[in-house]
């Protein structure tokens, strides 16, 4: 064998054998959790209040608790985001302040979530006075995973060939009616991985919830966004550490982490099939 | 039709068109040929203002389509890339169906009327020579066609609009023989209807479909004439050259 082949023979296995180690952790990993989780996985664990100082019975308010803080800070950082994403890639000029504008994103993206945590106490539960509720835990949350979809959304944006914008603007099409008609719908399936990508974030952090909405105890579903709510990250931390019986609720903690993977998971997959179908309408019908 | 007078292209410090003076009879066909970088596409460019698009360009000079100075008299840029439609090096079809493809233009320019747009789509591509080939596959995405009819199909897509010009940069450049001659054929059709530029690195191509021929090099115009006179008796050295292959 040549020195070249066997080069390659070496480099490649070893990129193997690291991809292998990587995937064997992600599967001790889960198989743990999947294993000492789904002994106390039922139906009453998933609809019942915790009990017992919860050592026993449920964790749905902290199921309903965690939809409610994904699905409101999406609402708030998702269009933002995207509207932030396409003004930084199809109007700005290239400048010193768009230079900026991305050394900011760049830089808050790698801001430790207490950090936002904080931040939101400070300006969402005290400034503006909501309290320890859904709309200051979900804003929170909104603002740590803006900068993740700006930049995919303008990653997303930046990847579209410019003949098709200016395929567009040779019909006497706005600049408008380009990003609109042209340049989002071949966007979309890039922009929803970021949105994939920040929805597993936001359902898995805790810190940025420990001071602006989450509830130690609650066992009640919130009536409004002014409510404190449980949230499936914190109830984990807290059965761990600092429950009424650590010991205990031991089993109940695996099955918390294990519904959290598992609806992480399951919007994956809902996102994977809907890039899927986006790419199939883009390319042949 | 059209008409350029000193017309000066900056990128920058880079000055690219240099004092360009040139007049294009409507319902002809004029090729604009030179060596890469020559200018060509840029001026091409110039005549809907695709070059407004890259940040720091200056132009000065005038450009008059139809009577009209195209970079002033308060020129609605929208409306001028109705009336001079592009047709571009590579074929870019948006990722839509065929039928959508056409009825884009007619789509961004507020038409409603379906039974119009249905109509104004079939004549696009009938005149684009394209009809025949997807009249029963309109709802089948631009994608999944070949590069010569999707070359055509964005031909038909600027026709759609109804243009009175069309400019063609380098429009066969990617295509196979077969496909590059229909794509001439229907110049030579187009422009009983259509004043028509082309850029074309193809010198025979610019023989067999051009009236007129500009030959550009480093951003001046050279030599502009007959097609004829252009290949058979040029009058300046430097075209001769470049006609012969003697460089560029």
């Amino acid at each position: 064998m040549k020195t070249k082949n066997i080069s390659e023979f070496i480099a490649f296995n070893i990129f193997r054998l690291l991809s292998l180690i990587i995937v064997l952790v992600l599967v001790a990993i889960l198989s743990f959790i999947v294993v000492r989780g789904a002994k106390v996985i039922n139906w009453e664990f998933l609809t019942a209040m915790p009990k017992e100082g919860m050592t026993q019975g449920g964790i749905f308010p902290a199921i309903v608790g965690t939809i409610c803080l994904v699905g409101g800070s999406m609402l708030f950082a998702f269009p933002l985001g995207v509207l932030s994403g396409i003004y930084l890639n199809e109007y700005m000029r290239a400048s010193w302040f768009k230079r900026f504008m991305k050394l900011m994103t760049n830089n808050l993206a790698g801001v430790p979530s207490i950090v936002f945590g904080l931040f939101g106490m400070s300006l969402f539960v005290n400034t503006l006075g909501f309290g320890d509720s859904i709309l200051a835990g979900s804003l929170t949350l909104g603002l740590l995973s803006l900068p993740v979809i700006i930049r995919t959304t303008e990653e997303a944006l930046k990847s579209i060939d410019n003949t098709y914008r200016e395929g567009s603007y040779a019909l006497g099409a706005t600049k408008l009616q380009t990003i609109r008609r042209v340049v989002l719908p071949m966007a979309y399936p890039n922009i929803i991985t970021g949105f994939i990508l920040s929805v597993g974030r936001v359902s898995g952090e805790t810190a940025p919830i420990l001071f602006t909405v989450a509830a130690y105890f609650l066992p009640k579903l919130p009536s409004g966004i002014f409510d404190q709510v449980m949230a499936l990250p914190y109830h984990l931390y807290v059965i761990t550490t600092s429950g009424t019986d650590v010991e205990a609720s031991r089993g109940m903690a695996y099955g918390t982490a294990l519904v959290l993977i598992m609806m992480v998971l399951i919007l994956n997959i809902t996102a994977t099939i809907v890039r899927k179908k986006l790419n199939k309408k883009l390319k042949v019908n | 039709m059209i008409d350029s007078k000193n017309l000066n292209l900056y990128y920058g410090q880079y000055h690219a068109l240099k004092n360009i003076s040139l007049s294009m009879p409507a319902k002809s066909v004029t090729a604009l040929i030179g060596p890469s970088g020559c200018g060509k596409s840029t001026f091409l460019r110039t005549l809907n203002r695709m070059n407004d698009l890259i940040p720091g360009v200056k132009i000065d000079g005038d450009v008059l389509i139809d009577g009209k100075d195209i970079y002033k008299d308060k020129m609605d840029i929208d409306l001028l890339r109705k009336k001079v439609g592009m047709v571009f090096q590579k074929a870019n079809p948006f990722p839509k169906s065929i039928f959508e493809n056409i009825a884009y233009g007619l789509r961004v320019n507020g038409v409603r009327d379906e039974s119009f747009i249905k109509e104004r789509v079939e004549k696009s591509l009938k005149q684009a020579a394209l009809w025949g080939e997807v009249k029963d596959v309109l709802k089948k995405s631009a994608l999944a066609l070949s590069g010569g009819q999707q070359q055509r199909l964005c031909i038909a897509r600027a026709l759609a609009v109804e243009p009175q010009v069309l400019l063609m940069d380098e429009p066969a450049s990617a295509l196979d023989p077969i496909s590059t001659s229909k794509i001439e054929e229907l110049i030579h059709e187009l422009k009983r209807d259509f004043t028509i530029a082309i850029v074309t690195h193809n010198m025979q191509q610019a023989a067999r479909v051009s009236d007129y021929t500009a030959f550009f090099y480093l951003g001046e115009l050279v030599e502009l004439d007959e097609t004829k006179t252009i290949f058979i008796n040029p009058k300046k050295e430097q075209t001769q050259n470049y006609i012969t292959g003697r460089f560029g």
